[in-house]
């Protein structure tokens, strides 16, 4: 799927309070099974960010960081590894 | 959508333009104590970029009130006052007429405003005073334990109403932006909502706006924001944005309620044209 957007999520920051999920539009964001140091599940990216800063609007803990591709499907927007 | 989990641990290698930082510049850190789901850094979030966006960093001091926020400070790149509980507004005055040039604001609570300090904020929108209130209404005490404020809305459940607030017993809630609003002092006034996406990008607008008025020296303005307290409310976190719009947003109506001296009564600020076309709106 391209890409229009991109976003970097500090897992560390975050405190499991799931705001971001119901907040991003094309639904791109879900909660994983893992916990963090502090012991809250985080969320996770799938494909199909369009970049609109939803997610980074709703945060209240400051875990967003929002990326625009120049063009769409640019490269960095890589499957986990 | 497909169910495929990229990397998230850092930005595009190249090609990309960063449209999000994780905090405004005027924020020193990301690491804050308030609770999961707690409204209040947002409102934290539409301050300190508007400062920033108006240019005004440098003239800014802030006054602030007792109650969970004030635990922000720590964050705030500005000038700041601490006050006594309720007493921001007139601490705003004595400092705002010795340095007329700079940008004031106040940083309260509900109870904080309608409580400990009704009358403090009541006087200085009569007089005029050229400041900027910020209220940030949760309808609780949040930071001694969730108990009931003078916005608390009727049916609300707290740790002093566990039954929900009941007029019979406990009277009825003060809209404190509906009461400010009306004052000849008052040049600005509105009530936003951090519930969702769009309600951050509003409430930014009226902050912006009510800066504008007081650097233009037009009198006393007024910004409410509604803020989720899922601790002091019994509400999962999830469910804050929903239990604020629903409950707390039917008696605490958003929108501008005086704008160039004129009433408004709840009308709906445009939201910016960037915002929409990014579809976050
Ligand atoms: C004169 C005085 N009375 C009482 C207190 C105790 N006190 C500290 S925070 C607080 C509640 C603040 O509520 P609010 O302004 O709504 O802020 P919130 O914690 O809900 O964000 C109270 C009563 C105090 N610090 N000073
Ligand atoms: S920027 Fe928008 S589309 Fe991308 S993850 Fe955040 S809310 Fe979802
Ligand atoms: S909104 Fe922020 S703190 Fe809450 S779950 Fe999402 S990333 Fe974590
Ligand atoms: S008690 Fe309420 S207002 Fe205070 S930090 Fe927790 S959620 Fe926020
Ligand atoms: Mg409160």
């Amino acid at each position: 799927m391209s890409q229009r957007g991109h976003v970097v999520i500090d897992i560390e920051r975050c405190k499991g309070c799931e705001l971001c999920i119901p907040a991003c539009p094309p639904q791109v964001l879900r909660m994983t099974g893992e916990h963090n140091r502090i012991g809250a599940h985080y969320p996770e990216l799938l494909s199909g960010c369009t970049g609109c800063r939803a997610c980074w609007l709703v945060c209240p803990d400051f875990c967003f960081e929002v990326w625009q591709f120049d063009e769409p499907g640019a490269p960095g927007a890589r499957p986990g590894e | 959508m497909s169910d495929e989990v990229l990397r998230s641990d850092r930005p595009p290698e190249s090609g990309a333009t960063r449209t999000g930082e994780f905090k405004p510049t005027l924020q020193l850190g990301t690491d804050h104590d308030l609770c999961a789901g707690c409204g209040e850094p947002l409102a934290l979030r539409t301050i300190l970029e508007s400062i920033e966006e108006l240019g005004l960093a440098q003239r800014t001091i802030g006054v602030i009130g007792i109650g969970c926020y004030t635990a922000l400070t720590s964050l705030m790149d500005l000038d700041l006052i601490q006050a006594l509980h309720g007493r921001a507004p007139s601490l705003a005055t004595g400092a705002k007429r010795m340095l007329p040039d700079r940008l004031f604001f106040t940083l309260q609570g509900d109870g904080d405003m309608a409580n400990e300090g009704l009358q403090e904020v009541i006087h200085a929108a009569a007089r005029g005073e050229n400041i900027t209130c910020v209220l940030l209404n949760n309808g609780v005490f949040g930071e001694t334990g969730g108990h009931m404020t003078a916005t608390t809305v009727l049916g609300q459940r707290t740790k002093n109403t566990l039954e929900g607030r009941d007029a019979t017993q406990h009277g009825y809630p003060i809209q404190m932006v509906d009461l400010l609003a009306p004052l000849g002092g008052t040049a600005y006034a509105a009530r936003g909502s951090v519930h969702d996406a769009s309600g951050v990008v509003k409430t930014k607008v009226m902050m912006r706006r009510a800066f504008e008025t007081q650097m233009r020296g037009e009198g006393f303005s007024i910004v409410e924001i509604l803020t989720m307290c899922p601790t002091g409310w019994f509400v999962p976190t999830a469910k804050g944005p929903g239990y604020l719009n629903e409950v707390l947003g039917a008696v605490h109506v958003t929108g501008e309620w005086k704008r160039d001296g004129r009433l408004l009564r709840g009308a709906e600020p445009e939201a910016p044209n960037e915002a929409k076309e990014r579809g976050a709106v």
